[in-house]
């Protein structure tokens, strides 16, 4: 989906934050519950990795932006726990509201509805017989699609023509394993852009390499 | 709905606890060993130890710049979000620095957790369009012969970047070695500095 998550590109954001060299990882004692919540959110509501960060990308962009890195992890770990039926909507608001001493009923605890979805291993790379379709050196372009649900191909290569640099490992495809349709395991290449070709003759002259899920890509004549 | 009516994510995060804890869905204890390990057990000084390693055993570096994954694993250093790491060497023609722009992915395993400038949209949104305009607010400037190449890790192969020796430093031990080696300077937004 076209959505605040994919940045890549994107202007008026300001400076850059300065490095603190000390820097813990986190900066508060929530954002570690939130950190740890949204890793087991995935086992208990029977999801996966993918699913978590389409959890996370289809916030509404205030809630996206509202509180931070973790404030997104936990409020995608809600979506998780939500869909899967393991708490009901507005569950974690009626709580923080009593919490913060308000009188208001907590809504019943739903039936649970995990998706019907067992990964073959763990983690997300996968072995995959078939020859890879593009080899290094190979000219490709990134196609220019707009699917609605979850998607790793930022908007900022689509349409744009590049150069295979590197086959990587193949693994699970994030646009169907994401929404419980498959593994589809498919090759993943290292593709390079001009930076010229994608954001014009002004821009600074650089290389931009991006690893592009077979599905993404199509062979340029 | 505005954010000044939001409620506080401090309070969200503990009503969630306590509600997936009442349940027995979730265990405080385990909780706290993800934190206790993200906290104190894995973070850049695992990376640290890498780029050292290969500053004084040119075998390694070898092993490290054709198999990521394999040499790092050598050490000890493997785990979730970093499944495929691929290390980029960071030359005097060719500066390497790394982003995710569609979320924060990084290698848990070598550097830790992301820091917060890897994680802001201003990292995020730039680096892959002005690389140059960002070093430079990092404090960091190439020379205009210098090829910059950004990596953008959007899939599940993961990035560190191996920086360049310091001049200065034959006389050090690996360990010290490894006390220079900062994280900014292994996913690219700055070099590492000899010995003060």
């Amino acid at each position: 989906m076209d959505g605040i998550h994919d940045m890549g590109g994107m202007q008026d954001w300001g400076s850059v934050t300065a490095p603190a060299p000390d820097e813990r990882p986190f900066e508060e004692d929530w954002e570690k519950r939130a950190f740890a919540l949204a890793l087991l959110s995935m086992r208990v509501s029977g999801t996966n990795l993918d699913a978590f960060r389409h959890s996370m990308n289809r916030l509404q962009p205030m809630d996206y932006l509202a509180d931070g890195y973790y404030g997104r992890w936990l409020r995608g770990a809600e979506n998780l726990l939500t869909d899967s039926g393991i708490i009901a909507d507005g569950a974690v608001d009626a709580r923080t509201r009593r919490q913060l001493g308000e009188d208001v009923v907590e809504p019943p605890e739903p039936e649970p509805h995990r998706p019907d979805y067992k990964p073959t291993a763990g983690g997300s790379l996968r072995p995959l017989a078939a020859e890879p379709r593009f080899s290094p050196g190979d000219a490709v372009r990134a196609k220019d699609i707009h699917p609605s649900g979850h998607t790793r191909l930022p908007q900022y290569v689509r349409g744009r023509t590049g150069t295979v640099r590197r086959v990587q490992p193949a693994a699970v495809f994030p646009d169907t394993h994401a929404h419980f349709e498959g593994e589809n395991i498919q090759h993943v290449y290292s593709v390079e852009f001009r930076s010229r070709d994608l954001w014009g003759s002004d821009a600074e002259n650089f290389v931009l390499n991006i690893d592009l899920y077979d599905s993404y890509l199509e062979p340029v004549a | 709905m505005s954010i000044s009516e939001r409620l506080p994510i401090s309070m969200r995060t503990e009503a969630l606890e306590s509600i997936l804890v009442e349940r027995s869905l979730v265990d405080p204890k385990v909780m706290d060993a993800y934190i206790k390990m993200y906290e104190s057990d894995v973070g850049p000084l695992n990376g640290a130890k890498v780029v050292a390693k290969a500053w004084v055993d040119p075998e390694f570096r070898e092993r490290l710049l054709a198999d990521g994954t394999a040499a790092v694993g050598e050490l000890g250093f493997k785990g979730p979000q970093t499944e495929h790491l691929e290390v980029l060497e960071n030359t005097g023609e060719v500066h390497n620095v790394v982003v995710c722009t569609l979320c924060s992915c990084y290698p848990w395993a070598v550097l830790g957790l992301p820091p917060s400038w890897y994680k802001d949209p201003a990292y995020r949104s730039r680096i892959v369009r002005e690389p140059r305009a960002v070093l430079h607010e990092f404090g960091l400037d190439l020379g205009a012969d210098v090829e910059i190449r950004v990596a953008d890790s959007v899939s599940e192969c993961r990035y560190m970047i191996l920086p360049e020796r310091p001049a200065g430093t034959d006389d050090l031990s690996e360990e010290e070695l490894a006390a220079l080696v900062t994280r900014d300077a292994m996913v690219g937004i700055a070099k590492v500095a000899g010995p003060q």
